[in-house]
């Protein structure tokens, strides 16, 4: 088998080609004007990317579990109901739309405190089943996106097809305004990581042994819970919700390279996303032609990798 | 020493501990002894930091255990619960490993494997030291954690249960792997122990728990008799004396 470093560099060299192919591959008209745009893009698709496999794989960490990830557990509605509920109450003229990065401190903020009272109640006490918590992500994403769809019934159709453009953010619709936001946000998380790897690698052991070892659990666990939510409502907001995405790169980086170390888990699955989004998007736009988008190929993949993981899961319970 | 002051814990209204004072002296195995329910588990997790009391306190060396540095505590006390449920992959010598975190925060020195050398050594896992955990038998992971609190070289390892899922073989071995821990290192060991006979033959004190509340506290022969075995347990246990160990013939008592 080859070793972790080999794969490593084997994933670095090919998101380079990813991201190489998307930047500059059959640039027809005018470079000065395609090139900035893809390269918007082609950062948007990293930033996310990272963002999402980083948060997935912590949150994991944490929650001791492979199957839930924020966004199945909901966090990912939460965004499309902070911004329905502002369009609601006050309007897309108002300083909470026209003012993005007043838009997106709320939605950070609101995200954070829906994670922390979802493991408080849900995850702290270790007593329910994987099971039951993936009901209960189901059933408030369900109740999240109801509550979404009553209040947009409801709104005035000229601000509904305003916030429909705001949801609806994809690859090819980067909300590129916050893209600097989002790579210092990124930065910041990267920094942090880098400080408690080694705090996380401890906290795999699970709560008794982490404390065992010296390492203050419930106030990392915060702490990780914090982050991993700041990090998906950066990419949320950058390029709208894609469910399953972290489940299939988080899982994919435990698999391929097969070890506890975070600092290895961490760069593989940000590496695997970024060949994952960038490829992708590559494939759609020059293979498929557009006919299709890839959050769809996505969501389809990840379900259907998704119901495997669950059986493979209940197997080993059984 | 471990100096337990009034510790009292509530779950819900129902007190599991309840006003428990008791002195752990250095360089013995103190059992924690008592029928299910006793809070033997709850207690040993409020001495170790993991469960907060709501009154009392926990004192080691006059100092309030809450109030210490959790990577200097760690130094100090270990503890193994009962459940060694990993959801990682580990190989025996990567969780052994991880007893050297307080020490070197997850980057060993050639002393911190010295340390792990010797207690798989001690705990006789040199030969499947890369071996994967999920791979081994319950005995061979519970020989693991117990080396990974070996290696963690503390002056006191708390211990819950770890005889659990292990047969008579593997039991006396713990057993007496424990014993030369204090014998010839130094150590400090308070155990909870379902198996009275182990306690009796390996321990040197006993503490004996009831519905949260502590009924006997002394040296072992002080404890394993007939009459203070019953107001423990509420059993008329007779007691046989064997190589000079007393042995608990519980299997017949009347209960």
């Amino acid at each position: 088998m080859a070793k972790n470093s080999t794969k490593l560099i084997f994933l670095a060299l090919l998101s380079i080609v990813c991201v190489l192919l998307y930047a500059f591959y059959d640039i027809k008209g005018g470079f000065d004007y395609a090139f900035p745009r893809r390269m918007v893009r082609v950062t948007a698709m990293v930033v996310t990317g990272v963002a999402i496999a980083y948060s997935t794989v912590v949150f994991q960490t944490i929650t001791h579990n492979r199957i839930l990830t924020p966004s199945v557990m909901g966090l990912d509605s939460m965004y499309e109901v902070v911004q329905t509920l502002i369009y609601f109450f006050a309007g897309s003229m108002s300083i909470w739309v026209l003012n993005k990065y007043l838009n997106f401190g709320v939605a950070i903020i609101a995200m954070v405190l829906f994670a922390v009272l979802l493991y408080r109640f849900l995850f702290r006490a270790d007593k329910y089943p994987i099971y039951f918590l993936l009901i209960i992500g189901m059933i408030l994403g369900a109740l999240l996106g109801s509550l979404v769809s009553f209040l947009q019934v409801m709104i005035d159709p000229v601000e509904y097809l305003s916030l429909q453009s705001r949801l609806f953010a994809s690859f090819t619709n980067v909300n590129a305004d916050l893209l600097y936001v989002a790579i210092g946000i990124l930065l910041i998380a990267f920094i942090y990581g880098y400080l408690i790897i080694d705090k996380l690698d401890v906290m795999s052991l699970g709560r008794e042994n982490a404390m065992n070892l010296g390492v203050n659990y419930d106030r990392m666990v915060i702490n990780v819970l914090i982050l991993s939510s700041i990090l998906i409502a950066t990419s949320t907001a950058l390029v709208g919700p894609i469910t399953f995405f972290g489940l299939i790169v988080a899982n994919l980086s435990y698999q391929y390279l097969a070890t506890y170390k975070h600092s290895i888990l961490i760069l593989g699955a940000s590496l695997i996303s970024i060949v994952a989004l960038v490829g992708g998007q590559f494939l759609v736009e020059h293979i498929f032609e557009l006919r299709t988008t890839l959050s769809v190929i996505i969501n389809f993949v990840g379900g259907i990798y998704f119901i495997y993981l669950l059986l493979k899961e209940s197997r080993a319970a059984g | 020493m471990i100096e337990i002051k009034g510790l009292t814990k509530r779950f819900g209204k129902k007190p599991v501990v309840e006003d428990v004072s008791v002195k752990i002296e250095p360089g013995t195995i103190t059992s924690f002894i008592g029928p299910n329910g006793a809070g033997k588990s709850t207690l040993l997790s409020m001495v170790s930091r993991l469960l907060d009391s709501d009154t009392g306190e926990v004192l080691l060396d006059q100092e309030n255990v809450k109030k210490m540095k959790s990577t200097e505590f760690a130094k100090r006390v270990s503890i193994l619960k009962q459940s060694n449920y990993l959801n990682v992959r580990l190989t025996v010598r990567e969780l052994v490993s991880f007893g050297r975190y307080p020490y070197s925060r997850g980057r060993l020195t050639a002393e911190d494997e010295k340390f792990v050398d010797q207690a798989l050594g001690y705990m006789n896992l040199t030969d499947i030291q890369n071996e994967f955990l999920d791979e081994l038998s319950g005995g061979q992971r519970q020989r693991a954690f117990v080396a990974m609190v070996i290696a963690q070289d503390t002056e006191y390892v708390l211990l819950d249960e770890p005889l659990n899922n292990l047969d008579m073989k593997h039991s006396v071995q713990i057993m007496k792997i424990l014993r030369k821990l204090v014998d010839e290192l130094g150590k400090t060991v308070v155990i909870v122990l379902h198996d009275i006979n182990f306690a009796s033959v390996y321990s040197d004190r006993i503490v004996a728990l009831k519905n949260g509340k502590l009924v006997k506290n002394g040296p072992t022969h002080e404890i394993i008799n007939s009459a203070a075995l019953r107001e423990v347990y509420d059993m008329d246990i007779p007691i046989q004396e064997q190589d000079g160990c007393r042995i608990c013939v519980y299997f017949k008592a009347h209960a």
